[in-house]
């Protein structure tokens, strides 16, 4: 994996892409704004399935004419951000809030999945409820701790707090960023 | 520091930015390691919010998205969620603004976003909100023109408010 991402960090789109003047910020600011698209259109999802919003909004035109444009912006965030990774993946991979958020993405991903295999096939009989189900109501709490977590750890990945070059971290942190310490 | 580059009458406003600067707050956020950084997510989480709110009614007022509901009752649902999200937004980019008011002072996109930010909220809370406030099932060419301008003006404030730490 490390072979492979060191590889990757020295072809020379890579480089090219890291030391850019404005290409980097401009794919930083497009990954950020986005957020207002992506997460901005399923926080109002989630807020939905809580009965926080629009509950006079049946949840399967919510589901169905939303998240089209919750896909648009996953869509523009994951090639933002994936590009933003192929900049300097060995030092993302060695990051402790980008190993964080990876594990909380995996999370929000399959509490989706659940959620749509799950309960929401059955939303035409619970589409108005004035108490949504269990089951609706935590995937919505579920995917709205997550975002908001991902966001967060987002936008830490940028302080080099616990990056490996910066010794001596606790055992902890080396563990989790995967550091190899000379001894 | 480089005084000249702003000269003219901006330079008027030069000893407030140095005021802010230096209140307690300001240096209290500066001299944390970890406070800059935790205040800036709280930002970029009441972005997601703004965002959504806006854009659901934004996106109705262009027709596209929740076309089944009217844009009043789309607009009137969601106007908490925005005033908040808006009002964490303010606090927190004030407190964020405090701590580098100087760099503020000297950065280009500061004043794009600062010069752009009170046109966006007069225009959200006059032409939009009474536009929203009439509006029924069908779209017209000024509910089009208010979504798309809504859009664009806060897209640029969101936008420049990025570009405040690249420049």
């Amino acid at each position: 994996m490390l072979t492979f991402l060191e590889w990757l960090g020295s072809t020379s789109w890579s480089i090219a892409l890291l030391e850019s003047l404005y290409m980097w910020p401009l794919l930083e600011s497009t990954h950020v704004l986005s957020l207002g698209l992506f997460v901005g259109t399923a926080v109002i999802n989630d807020l939905r399935l809580l009965g926080w919003t629009m509950n006079r909004v049946p949840v399967s035109e919510v589901t169905g004419r939303l998240l089209p444009w919750t896909r648009l912006g996953f869509v523009i965030m994951v090639t933002t951000g994936l590009l933003l990774f192929y900049a300097n993946p060995v030092r993302y991979y060695h990051n402790i809030f980008f190993r964080l958020k990876v594990l909380l993405m995996i999370v929000a991903g399959l509490n989706a999945f659940a959620f749509h295999r799950g309960i929401h096939r059955r939303v035409a009989e619970w589409d108005l409820d004035a108490v949504l189900p269990r089951e609706a109501r935590l995937a919505g709490a579920v995917s709205l701790v997550a975002w908001a977590l991902i966001v967060v750890s987002g936008r830490m990945i940028a302080y080099n707090w616990f990056d490996c070059i910066i010794q001596p971290q606790t055992a902890f942190v080396n563990w989790a960023a995967g550091c190899v310490i000379e001894p | 520091m480089q005084q000249t580059r702003t000269g003219g009458t901006d330079a008027v406003l030069l000893p407030f930015f140095e005021w802010c600067d230096a209140t307690a707050v300001g240096e209290w956020i500066r001299n944390s390691l970890w406070l800059f950084p935790a205040i800036e997510a709280v930002h970029l989480l009441g972005l997601c919010v703004l965002g959504g709110s806006l854009l659901v009614v934004d996106l109705r007022l262009l027709g596209l998205g929740l076309k089944r509901q009217t844009i009043e009752e789309l607009g009137g649902q969601l106007r908490p969620w925005l005033v908040g999200a808006i009002g964490v937004m303010i606090a927190t980019g004030l407190l964020l603004f405090f701590s580098e008011a100087v760099k503020c002072y000297y950065n280009q996109s500061f004043w794009v976003k600062i010069t752009t930010l009170p046109i966006a909220l007069l225009f959200t809370f006059t032409v939009r909100q009474r536009v929203v406030r009439s509006g029924g099932l069908e779209t017209s060419a000024r509910t089009r023109l208010v979504g798309a301008a809504s859009i664009v003006l806060w897209f640029t404030v969101a936008a420049a408010g990025r570009w405040i730490g690249f420049s």
